[in-house]
């Protein structure tokens, strides 16, 4: 089949909503597209385990000690799905780590931020999983079949992750007033960049109108952005606490919470390196990644070292 | 048989399981790779779970004699190092990985054999946890053997670091044949471990797969003991301070 | 897979990259396995261990099979028409194809 009648054909199943699979006919944009997608999906996941499991091992009681440790395992499984899904795409995960590593490879800028208190982990579970839930579950009808499958699995687990921050932070929100300000002060750290994780707005993000059409994006930045303000501006009144935007009001004709300003100057900054952790939690991955060479490395030795000896004792036999 | 021996023995299983599950949670979120940073998150979780058993028993017996109602965060949030009674070996720093899993394997091949012997303690209670945790721990071991023979016999550099390791750690594998004064009086009950009994059982595990890793054990190494009676190492201290520092910092809260 | 590997040690100068497996899972008696996923490990006992922490930990599962990646041979989509087209006028293959009377029983 020539180019165009294979753009056609692919296109059609996507009308279709029929998913694509590893081993059709895909242009080389979308194949790029998906890559770069997942793979930066997959590294916030991994990236964002460090500002969590820096709580570990302060978690105030055995029982939020044992939630968050599945909570942070959980995104190490999500990141391991993700990885796996773009290796489909022929791109091996070590070539991946690798561009994470070099800085090649962008990661959501939240988790450049830092947790400064155990309120944090219920903020982070609350506002930045609530986001991240927000964007995720439309991806559940991805067009890549191994992307949106392994969305599947990670919504399913991804529920818990929210109940227990929202939970978190109800316990200190109905705690002592030291404990009612650390939850405030969390809520007002956290609001601005979680908003900001939807990107850039629409008139800014000028991949959007072709991921959509691939179906690889559902919704646009700002559709979900506005689903997560009205949904989030609901919510805080069960806390009684307040979210740090004096210009969040509804609006009645649009039917959606109006929000002020977002401080773009910021995001871009974070993004690019100039956020509170970026070096931090760079360090701590690439450190992880070159303690555990050696680790790796005799392991694949010891399974060569083992099949050698049994195709020796095999020869025996015969 | 008294009941503050009970108590201490039970205290003392919690302590155990308490502090290498804290050990292990350190290396979430930096493990060798993600699937192995898994494995061990699992082996964290599945010691603090046993932690919270053997706690929530023993508030339940400590709250039968009166006074203060005792719960598990009490237990372990606010007890200092000398009271608890957890193995010198537990609290050991992680190190590298081979050094985590190493001990790993001690710990392990000695819960393995001690839950299945106090599977058939007198007490109930005793008994039902063990059951329960040997699944666990049967796991716990099979995983820490494979890695200890994958480390001592794959490269050079595994085979040192693992020798290295061992040099480190032999010392501490002692104590957890010599028993506390609690255990020596729960022990001839039939509710406690008769520890000289499970000892040639744990010495020939390690023996074996210490020889198909390729490496040599420390025998005559000068045993360190103290931990069971809340006699530590200095890294104990340091542990707890940052477990402990929430429940400190703000006391009588909620979480 | 295995050149594409060996292209991305060299770009990570990492000599220990752990091969791929694929995991199929039984979720419970009776049904069969299903494909969920891969991962990666040293060897065959590694990898179905590593299923079990991985793809198992909300107990999804009660048997594991593994198959390294390389190994799996898979059928082309260019050939969809030839394969799998020919099945469509084949009705008769399927029971509701026959047409018999409502007091027929028990079949």
């Amino acid at each position: 089949m020539s180019a165009p009648a294979n753009e056609a054909v692919f296109q059609d199943k996507i009308d279709q909503d029929i998913r694509i699979e590893p081993k059709d006919w895909m242009p080389e944009a979308y194949r790029k597209t998906l890559i770069r997608q997942i793979s930066q999906h997959a590294h916030s996941e991994i990236v964002g385990m460090l500002p969590e499991a820096n709580w570990i091992t302060r978690a105030p009681s055995l029982k939020r000690k044992a939630t968050l440790i599945a909570k942070v395992q959980d995104e190490a499984g999500h990141g391991l799905y993700l990885y796996a899904a773009a290796e489909t795409l022929d791109i091996s995960r070590d070539e991946m780590i690798g561009q994470l590593h070099s800085g090649k490879a962008k990661y959501s800028s939240i988790f450049n931020y830092p947790t400064l208190t155990w309120a944090d982990m219920g903020a982070i579970g609350w506002l930045v999983d609530g986001a991240a839930i927000m964007n995720q579950v439309p991806l559940c009808r991805a067009s890549y079949g191994p992307y949106a499958r392994a969305m599947v699995r990670i919504c399913k687990e991804e529920s818990f992750h929210q109940r227990q921050g929202f939970e978190i932070l109800l316990v200190l929100s109905r705690g002592s007033e030291a404990q009612r300000r650390m939850c405030q002060d969390a809520i007002d750290r956290w609001w601005w960049p979680s908003v900001m994780m939807f990107g850039p707005n629409d008139d800014a993000s000028p991949n959007t109108a072709q991921s959509m059409r691939w179906k690889i994006k559902r919704f646009t930045n700002d559709e979900l952005r506005q689903r997560f303000v009205d949904v989030s501006a609901e919510q805080i009144k069960l806390l009684g606490m307040t979210l740090p935007d004096p210009a969040l009001v509804w609006n009645e004709t649009r039917q959606h919470y109006d929000h002020g300003p977002i401080d773009w100057e910021e995001f871009r900054n974070v993004l690019n390196g100039n956020g509170p952790c970026n070096k931090e939690r760079m360090a701590a991955r690439v450190q992880a990644h070159a303690d555990g060479a050696w680790v790796r490395e005799a392991a694949l030795e010891h399974s060569r070292k083992n099949a050698a000896r049994q195709s020796v004792q095999l020869e025996g036999v015969a | 048989m008294s009941v503050q021996a009970l108590i201490d023995y039970t205290l003392h299983l919690g302590d155990n399981a308490l502090v290498l599950g804290h050990r292990n949670s350190e290396w979430t979120g930096h493990g060798p790779i993600l699937e192995q940073d898994i494995a061990l998150s699992n082996i964290a979780l599945d010691l603090i779970g046993q932690a919270r058993n053997w706690y929530e028993y023993a508030a339940r017996l400590i709250n039968g004699g009166g006074g203060k109602e005792v719960t598990e965060d009490v237990l372990a949030y606010l007890r200092d190092s000398r009271d608890f009674r957890n193995c010198l070996l537990a609290e050991q720093t992680n190190g590298d990985w081979g050094k985590t899993v190493l001990r790993q394997f001690y710990f392990s091949a000695y819960q393995f054999y001690f839950y299945g012997a106090l599977e058939h303690s007198r007490d109930k209670e005793l008994a039902a946890i063990a059951e329960k945790s040997l699944k666990e721990v049967t796991y716990h071991l099979r995983w820490s053997s494979e890695w200890v023979i994958r480390l001592g016999d794959g490269t050079e550099e595994s085979a040192s670091r693992m020798q290295r390791a061992m040099d480190e750690l032999w010392t501490y594998t002692g104590e957890l044949f010599v028993p506390a004064d609690y255990e020596r009086k729960l022990s001839p009950a039939g509710i406690g471990v008769d520890l000289a009994a499970i000892r040639p059982l744990w010495e020939q595990r390690v023996r074996e797969v210490l020889k198909a890793a390729r490496l040599e054990s420390g025998e005559g190494v000068w045993m360190q003991t103290g931990g069971k009676q809340g006699k530590h190492t200095e890294h104990l201290g340091y542990l707890l301070a940052e477990m402990q520092f929430l429940q400190r910092a703000y006391p009588g809260c909620e979480w | 897979m295995t050149a594409n590997n060996t292209i991305s040690n060299v770009i990570s100068g990492d000599k220990g990259s752990w091969p791929l497996w694929e995991i199929f899972i039984r979720s419970r008696q009776g049904l069969d396995h299903k494909h969920v996923g891969s991962l990666h490990a040293a060897d065959a006992a590694m990898a179905i261990e590593n299923a079990r922490d991985v793809y198992t930990r909300r107990m999804e599962g009660i048997s594991i099979w593994v198959v390294e990646s390389k190994f799996i041979h898979a059928s082309n989509p260019d050939d969809a028409a030839s394969f799998y087209d020919p099945a469509n006028d084949k009705v008769y293959r399927h029971p509701t194809f026959y047409d018999l009377p409502d007091e027929l029983k028990h079949m």
